[in-house]
């Protein structure tokens, strides 16, 4: 014990706390240094981002009312061929939605319009509900048996509720803050639409 | 650096003395078991901190053997989940036995966290036993998720895609956490990989240190017990407290006592209703995940329905997770919300009963309209009750601080 306490008189506190903060801090970047392997590897492998690769739907056997499904990047991504009546409803009831020109909402330039269409018989639309990720249901018709009441035709969320007409737009007082996703696609015939990717320059879009 | 309390084992030259000097095998038994002194008046309410424990073991036990012959891959995750149950020798109980246990898990759970509500065991000087308490509560939630994605079934899928989505609604940078969760633009293999390792080692690793920080806080500061006395200010010549018992032989006999009783209902659950009637593991979630469809009735597991349904009944999707996290963080409060000087609710006043009532009543009719489509009034209903949930922590500060109490007496009754 003796030694020791000779030994403290002799020890410079000051510089041995410099050194021991200068360590610290030294120790505390490169800590931080080593956070970013294991942060970044969670994010997206390069197979990931490389596995979207823009798929063909072949609309020529859609009818009417119709929709088929697509898988694009994993996500379900709908094809639906609207009639006439629908397209007339999509024009009358825009008081109700929250955003009926789609200004928050995600979509191509070409789609912004009211269809949210390039080609307004089609509606091309990623199928995953702007709340929390699920499939919306399809229920085109008026009046749809399991829906509620004044339902005018649409897409309804099973998960929370939340309503889409048949433009993808949502409605106001669910809790979807915009309306549902338009992907970048354009037609290649009129048979077939290229989904997830943008139209040429020039070309038709 | 000898212990008083062992020193005349350590001095024996018997092997447990030869251990005692080079581990404190003794004094760290009489800390936590033999010498722990334990209210001798605990009731039904007492038993759920050990079972909590039990089911625990059970979960880790069950779980290394299920790893054994489950694949977590996106090809291979469902139809393993399906060779455990229908090829593998008795891996059909292993698999129901974990399966069961996580929902025995959160049963046991609740009604331990009740007792704390009734008995005001998360007041001075137990506010951090409380605190781990809820952090285990927390690390439970994500354990039990994460595992619940595994089975690769519809529902694991579309709960798993719901929850991440969670994340993303907070602002600015949500969007990117979700994808950075996920590891992918969608719940791939990637997202069922990662779930896998944070599921089989990263969380329980976790539990285990919170159960022991649990128990060091507990065992430091002494349990509570009904009557809400605090037994360390009365104690006998020896210092031992007047109403204290030691855990052992008094209180892991009783224990053992519980969890028979717990082992039985737990028995007729797992042979006779392993599935818990659609409540345990979900109809969907026997149909392979399907990323293009969403079951028409999407809903969590029952232990996260009251949450579920704050989430739904709040028409904003940013505001509504808000919600539901504060639902769960608000409790962390509850030592500081709560500014009554009486513990137990034997001797507080009708405000608290009151409150505890409501908050309980809100709590299973949340529980029950999370399981429900969403239809108006469903909505309403839940809007009702979010707001009464979390009008028991906001009106508690003011209530509680001049509480009609009865006279608390000096030991325990």
């Amino acid at each position: 014990m003796s030694t020791e306490d000779q030994m403290s008189t002799d020890v410079n506190l000051t510089r041995r706390k410099v050194l021991t903060g200068a360590t610290g801090v030294v120790g505390a970047i490169g800590a931080g240094f080593m956070l970013v392997p294991f942060v970044g590897s969670w994010m997206p492998s390069e197979r990931a981002k490389a596995a979207g690769a823009p798929v063909n739907a072949d609309i020529s056997k859609l009818q009417p009312g119709q929709m088929l499904t697509v898988s694009w990047r994993g996500k379900p991504v709908w094809v639906v061929r609207r009639t006439p009546e629908m397209l007339k409803i999509l024009a009358e009831n825009v008081t109700e939605l929250r955003d009926p020109d789609s200004k928050e909402s995600l979509q191509p330039d070409y789609s912004k319009n009211s269809t949210r269409a390039v080609n307004e018989e089609f509606l091309v639309v990623v199928g995953i509900c702007t709340h929390l990720g699920c499939a919306p249901l399809y229920r085109p018709a008026v009046g749809s048996p399991d829906m509620q009441e004044g339902w005018q035709g649409g897409f309804f969320c099973p998960c929370h509720g939340s309503r889409f007409d048949l433009a993808g737009r949502v409605v106001k007082s669910v809790p979807a803050p915009t309306n549902l996703e338009i992907p970048p696609y354009h037609f290649i015939s009129n048979s077939i639409v290229r989904v997830g990717e943008d139209p040429a320059e020039g070309g038709i879009a | 650096m000898s212990n008083q309390t062992n020193e005349s084992s350590s001095e024996k030259s018997s092997l447990l003395g030869w251990f005692d000097e080079r581990y404190p095998v003794s004094s760290t038994w009489n800390k936590h078991v033999g010498q722990y002194y334990a209210p001798k008046n605990f009731n039904f309410w007492y038993f759920f901190g050990s079972l909590a424990l039990i089911v625990l073991v059970n979960q880790i036990v069950t779980g290394i053997w299920l790893t054994m012959s489950y694949q977590p891959s996106g090809e291979l995750a469902f139809s393993s989940v399906e060779y455990i149950m229908r090829d593998v020798e008795w891996g059909w109980l292993l698999r129901y036995l974990h399966s069961t246990g996580a929902s025995a898990f959160f049963i046991v759970i609740y009604f331990h966290m009740m007792r704390a509500l009734l008995y005001g065991s998360y007041k001075k000087p137990r506010e951090l036993v409380w605190v781990i308490g809820m952090l285990l509560f927390l690390v439970l939630m994500a354990e039990a998720f994460m595992g619940y994605l595994l089975p690769w079934g519809q529902m694991s899928f579309w709960g798993a895609q719901v929850i991440i989505s969670l994340f993303g609604a907070i602002p600015v940078i949500g969007p990117d956490l979700a994808l950075w969760i996920r590891g992918d633009y969608v719940i791939s293999e990637v997202t069922l990989n990662r779930f896998f390792a944070l599921h089989v080692i990263a969380l329980p690793l976790v539990l285990v240190i919170l159960v022991f920080m649990h128990l060091v806080a507990l065992h430091h500061v002494g349990s509570n017990n009904p009557d809400g006395v605090e037994i360390k200010k009365l104690k006998d010549t020896n210092g031992i407290p007047l109403d204290g018992i030691r855990f052992h032989p008094y209180y892991s006999v009783k224990d053992a006592m519980g969890a028979v009783f717990f082992f039985i209902l737990f028995a007729l659950v797992l042979f006779y209703a392993p599935e818990g009637g659609g409540y345990f593991i979900e109809a969907p979630n026997f149909e392979p995940a399907n990323p293009l469809k969403t079951p028409d009735h999407i809903v969590p597991v029952w232990y996260f329905t009251p949450f579920y349904a704050i989430l739904r009944a709040i028409p904003d999707k940013f505001l509504g997770v808000v919600a539901m996290g504060a639902a769960v963080v608000i409790l962390f409060a509850m030592p500081w919300l709560d500014r009554c000087k009486v513990k137990s609710i034997r001797y507080r006043g009708n405000s608290y009963k009151v409150l505890l009532t409501i908050l309980v009543i809100s709590f299973f009719v949340l529980g029950f309209l999370g399981t429900q489509p969403s239809t108006p009034l469903y909505t309403k209903l839940a809007q009702i009750f979010t707001a009464l949930y979390f009008m028991f922590f906001l009106v508690l500060p003011f209530t509680s601080a001049n509480e009609k109490t009865k006279p608390v007496p000096e030991r325990v009754t």
